[in-house]
């Protein structure tokens, strides 16, 4: 075999973890849509927002210290701790549950029954309503954050490939981080189905994401399984934000992977976590093998911004259910 | 006392669908316009167009656009800046390319082709709806952007990927380049404004548009009274796009001078527009231009009041406008999902029965 086929064969690796990065973000959507078939556009600010939050808390980071400073004319900046990760996690997810409670109490409460695309609307308009809020409690330059991944190439996995391809080719270079969010995500995956197969608060979301009326005439309470879902969706943008944070640092474009994570539902369905998973990996590797097969060399690269959306669209017209969704039947 | 439709007789069907039935209203519209035309060009100086007058026309005409596909088809789409691109570029190749001709000409032209592609792209709006549309739209705003980046014939191979406007003139009268009145640059858009207004409304009240809110409405119902979908989503992706089109020329031409795709038209202004319909009001004439008038005015107040009032800094106060943006679209579909159109309405029925409402 030729050097340029292990070429392929490691930008088809990477492909594949650069879906797991996506995926994670579409579980966050998949989650909301199924229990409150709200499309949740706030899921990559929600990402944005729990990686500075737990920047923020980590380097011990005044809250609101600009504002502060704007309006008293003070110097505050940082509290002057560091506070260990574990425990910044755990406070992070805390805020992440808040914010789950308050949007039910003040935004979807107050959103029951109206049409889906209000439901839509109304999240974008809380996904610029967080990032100015984000910023403005934290700040918006751009973060580092460390929570002690390790990044780089993995060294293991170079070395122990380098023998394929014979002169020129010096092994497979994968991100160390890359591997772990994708163990991060299998776990994840495998906590929600467990949690939603065995537990009883897992049972009442299946049934709420079945039929609302259902599972409100069985005693089912409709604004506590929101306020759960949302919490569970928080804590995916959390660990979603803390791959994509250690990767690329935490800035502004972090929200932007939201919109990446579109195409991924619609290969995937809606409605499906495993769909989440799967529309993922093929859009991580379909961009990454297009750009390398024909983006680059015919097309004048960077053409991963819109493949995803073109593959969705091509998709759409001919599957629009995804390949896991489940199927709308409508006549005329 | 003066809101009254007493002594207001309708005795003509054409009396009955006019636009403005109450004679006070129909005043105040041509007063209206006689201030927009006549007036406000002799007193209008730089800044006032510049961070007014001309950015809130532009989106007028672009939020009446999306507001067709939105408000009147009930298709979503994220793709505006994308289109509004379409629209810049394609004019700038006419202007470059067909020197001689003018400006007006190649604005509508540009606003043919911006449809042209809309309809395209609107094409997957007949076998999906909703979010599903909403992706398949935001397919057409990263392509569009991505392409007139990296395909240099259509910034005419210029060294910084930049595309600016040659400097045109109407009736011998500078409109685009760096030497241009500012009175020159408003009356060209306020033109472009009332035209397409008067369009927009009379398209949306005949034939056509009751197509299009039958297929908003229910799109099964809609066809089984006769509706044909394929023709009237088209047309409403081909009207839309229109207006789009011709807000991203104008905006090219008139207003920036010099653009860079990536920046300008990114997917940002895609969100601009669709809060202006939202806010302004799904459906509706005067939404687009509340709207527009509202999204345009506010960062300006805010920027006045916060850095200049309070001396804050520009960063914290424009992070602060992010706050108060989200958080007026969820108040407002909360509150009034009809926006801005809609309150003025209730406001015009309270004001007709005052003072004795019983």
């Amino acid at each position: 075999m030729s050097a340029g086929f292990y070429y392929g064969v490691e930008v088809f690796l990477n492909g594949l973890m650069a879906g797991v990065m996506y995926s994670l973000v579409a579980l966050g959507f998949v989650l909301i849509f199924k229990a409150s078939g709200v499309f949740n556009y706030a899921q990559g600010v929600m990402a944005l927002f729990a990686a500075m939050t737990l920047v923020g808390l980590q380097n011990g980071q005044v809250p609101f210290a600009h504002l502060i400073n704007a309006i008293f004319g003070t110097h505050v900046k940082e509290f002057g701790w560091h506070m260990p990760t574990f425990l910044a996690i755990l406070l992070s997810v805390g805020v992440m549950i808040l914010f789950a409670f308050l949007v039910e109490r003040y935004v979807l409460k107050h959103l029951v029954n109206q049409e889906p695309i209000i439901l839509f609307m109304a999240t974008i308009g809380l996904a610029y309503f967080m990032e100015g809020f984000g910023d403005l409690m934290w700040g918006s330059e751009i973060k580092k954050l460390d929570v002690g991944i390790p990044q780089g190439g993995n060294v293991w996995i170079e070395e122990n490939t380098a023998f394929l391809g014979g002169e020129e080719f010096y092994g497979f270079y994968i991100d160390s981080l890359d591997i772990v969010a994708a163990i991060v995500a299998i776990l994840l995956v495998a906590s929600l189905v467990l949690f939603s197969q065995y537990t009883k608060t897992g049972r009442a979301l299946r049934a709420v994401a079945d039929d609302h009326q259902a599972a409100l005439s069985v005693g089912i309470s409709l604004r506590t399984i929101w306020v759960i879902v949302w919490s569970i969706a928080g804590f995916v943008a959390l660990v979603a934000g803390i791959m994509w944070g250690s990767k690329s640092g935490v800035q502004f474009s972090l929200s932007l992977i939201a919109l990446k994570a579109l195409p991924v539902l619609m290969l995937g369905g809606f409605t499906s976590i495993p769909g989440a998973i799967i529309g993922g990996l093929i859009i991580g590797v379909g961009e990454k093998m297009f750009e390398f097969l024909i983006g680059a060399p015919f097309l004048g690269g960077a053409t991963e911004n819109w493949f995803a959306y073109v593959l969705a669209l091509l998709f759409l017209v001919f599957r629009p259910q995804g390949l896991f969704g489940e199927k709308i039947i409508e006549r005329v | 006392m003066l809101y009254r439709e007493a002594g207001d007789y309708k005795t003509t069907y054409a009396k009955d669908n006019q636009t403005f039935p109450i004679k006070f209203d129909r005043v105040a519209y041509y007063v209206l316009l006689f201030v927009a035309f006549c007036v406000v060009p002799f007193f209008i100086n730089d800044y006032w167009a510049n961070a007014v007058l001309v950015p809130f026309l532009i989106y007028v005409i672009a939020t009446l656009g999306l507001n067709i596909l939105i408000g009147y088809c009930g298709q979503l789409s994220l793709g505006t800046g994308g289109f509004m691109a379409v629209g810049a570029y394609s004019s700038y190749k006419l202007m470059t390319s067909f020197p001689d001709v003018s400006i007006i000409i190649h604005i509508l032209i540009a606003g043919v082709i911006t449809a042209a592609v809309g309809m395209l792209f609107g094409l997957p709006s007949l076998r999906i709806k909703g979010f599903y549309l909403a992706v398949a739209t935001l397919a057409a705003q990263f392509f569009l952007v991505w392409l007139f980046n990296r395909v240099p014939w259509f910034y005419n191979y210029s060294a910084s990927g930049q595309i600016s406007a040659p400097e045109r003139t109407v009736f011998g009268i500078n409109v685009t380049g760096p030497n241009v009145d500012a009175w020159a640059q408003y009356m060209v858009c306020l033109v472009f404004v009332v035209a397409c207004a008067w369009l927009a409304r009379n398209l949306t009240r005949g034939n056509l548009g009751r197509s299009w809110m039958a297929i908003r409405d229910m799109d099964i119902a809609a066809e089984i009274i006769g509706v044909n979908p394929l023709k009237a989503k088209l047309t409403a992706f081909g009207v839309s796009s229109f207006f789009i089109g011709i807000a991203g020329a104008l905006l090219f031409t008139v207003y920036l001078g010099a653009v860079e795709v990536g920046e300008v038209f990114g997917i940002s202004k895609s969100f601009l527009v669709l809060f202006m319909v939202i806010i302004g009001g799904l459906g509706s004439i005067f939404g687009s231009f509340a709207g527009a008038a509202f999204m345009v005015l506010m960062p300006v107040l805010l920027k006045n009041v916060l850095v200049g009032g309070m001396g804050w800094p520009t960063d914290v106060a424009a992070h602060f406008q992010f706050v108060i943006v989200g958080g007026l679209i969820v108040v407002f579909l909360i509150m009034e999902p009809h926006g801005l159109a809609q309150l003025w309405r209730v406001a015009k029925e309270k004001l007709r029965l005052w003072p004795f409402p019983h």
